[in-house]
């Protein structure tokens, strides 16, 4: 059985959450500001302090090393962070041409990748986040807010690239304030209100 | 040759340019006078305090005695390293980081020179046992002061840049190495510029000490010599202490980075 199974997921901030998503499927959660979106994909990424179980197919998150569970289940953040001045820096050399072929589905140039972090745009950060998660081959990505800088034509390219990955297999955590992508890509749909999902 | 000895009317005749700098804050409005005043009798008291309390353990030769005056030496230089930091660990973390790197440092260092090259008998005789172990708490406070900041400071601003790598599964040592190195580095380079210098652009303290007691000027640098090693030595190891048991406390068993067990001073 594959696909990422949560159950009495909480932390003394939220929870707690049941969920469970099958290979190739997408959970968009929606919900306002501050109604704990972030916390619940940094809790499935064992980010912050957090009880529960959490499964990805058979492997079981305690079972196996924080770093190990994830590289398995990769967090991209709203607003990720880098550290090093250039781009290229952020991909280990293997990877590299799986890099540049992602990004170029996403609207990226190769120049985007040999050049330095403080020179791109917002969006071009967001974008490039979701191809350092990628080429590092996780079974499942928990995205937040992965589309909240893209203007209209990048969101659409997005979601397509993020569609075609989901028939690859991947599992997607999906957390957004966008209900049109929450609706285009999500197979399982929560909302969140005060730090729990609403019945 | 013996120590010429200063009588009280030496040491007036030279208080005179401490009025002097009194005068000079009144008449040009510095409003310093009043701090001056408290500094000088501050520091002439605690001068003079510690006279008499070496005196006291000198004579006596006690090693429970030296032990205890070593000790509380260094209690209140890793209360000095625990709170200079602009950031600091939750339920007083910062005095276990600090007392770990100042206590093992110095107690290393200063047990080696004194059974290895100074070899007093007893090796504990307090004429030098105390005042070595002073001068290497001021280098050990300083290293571990600067790493503890680093860290400290560094986590707390690099967060997002740490939490990348680790949610991307690289483990919280590699997330960290840049922030240790970087603290490590900033703590080792005023013991380096110290032995640059040394010499130089300054005479050492203890060296200009020896001298004015009678010593020959090359047996004085020789003993500067080995204090620069000494000092060199134990300022990097209590950086590299600090750095390795303020890194363990900021992380878990999941490693993740725990700044939930930061506070931030606050600033006056």
């Amino acid at each position: 059985m594959t696909g990422l199974r949560i159950h009495g997921l909480r932390s003394a901030l939220a929870g707690p959450f049941e969920l469970e998503v099958n290979a190739g499927e997408c959970a968009a959660v929606t919900g306002p500001s501050g109604s704990g979106k972030s916390l619940f994909l940094r809790m499935i990424a064992d980010l912050d302090p957090n009880e529960g179980e959490v499964a990805l197919g058979d492997v079981a998150r305690g079972s196996v090393p924080a770093p190990d569970w994830r590289r398995r289940a990769v967090y991209v953040a709203a607003e990720p962070g880098w550290w090093d001045p250039r781009v290229e820096a952020h991909f280990r050399r293997q990877d590299a041409e799986a890099a540049v072929a992602l990004a170029e589905t996403l609207g990226l140039t190769e120049a985007h990748l040999s050049g330095e972090v403080s020179r791109l745009s917002t969006g071009e950060r967001q974008r490039l986040a979701l191809v350092r998660a990628l080429v590092r081959g996780p079974e499942a990505l928990l995205l937040d807010e992965p589309t909240g800088a893209l203007d209209r034509a990048s969101v659409v390219r997005a979601a397509a690239f993020l569609a075609q990955r989901k028939r690859d297999g991947l599992i997607v955590v999906l957390v957004t304030h966008d209900e049109d992508l929450a609706a285009q890509l999500g197979d399982v749909r929560r909302r969140m209100q005060d730090r729990r999902f609403a019945v | 040759m013996n120590p010429i000895l200063l009588t009280a009317p030496d040491l007036l005749t030279a208080a005179s340019l401490i009025v002097l700098d009194g005068a000079l804050s009144i008449a040009l409005h510095l409003d310093l006078h009043w701090r001056l005043a408290v500094a000088t009798a501050r520091m002439v008291v605690q001068l003079l305090l510690v006279g008499f309390v070496l005196r006291l353990v000198f004579a006596r030769a006690d090693p429970a005695l030296t032990l205890l005056v070593v000790l509380v030496m260094t209690a209140i230089a890793a209360r000095e390293v625990a709170a200079r930091p602009a950031w600091r660990f939750a339920r007083g973390g910062n005095l276990i980081v600090g007392g770990a790197a100042v206590a093992s440092a110095t107690a290393l260092t200063s047990i080696l020179a004194l059974t290895t090259a100074i070899r007093p008998t007893p090796w504990y005789d307090p004429h030098y046992a105390v005042p070595l172990t002073g001068i290497i708490l001021g280098n050990v406070l300083n290293g571990a002061s600067i790493a503890l900041d680093g860290i400290l400071g560094g986590v707390a601003q690099q967060r997002a840049a740490i939490e990348a790598r680790l949610a991307l599964g690289d483990p919280f040592r590699l997330a960290t190495r840049a922030l240790r190195a970087d603290s490590l580095r900033r703590a080792m380079l005023p013991a380096i510029n110290q032995m640059s210098a040394a010499g130089i652009i300054t005479l050492p303290g203890i060296m200009t000490g020896q001298i004015i007691a009678g010593m020959d000027p090359l047996e004085a640098a020789k003993y500067q010599i080995l204090l620069m090693f000494l000092l060199t030595g134990a300022s990097a190891l209590a950086a590299v202490v600090t750095v390795v048991v303020a890194g363990r406390r900021l992380t878990d068993g999941r490693e993740r980075l725990r700044l939930d067990r930061l506070r931030e001073r606050r600033r006056t």
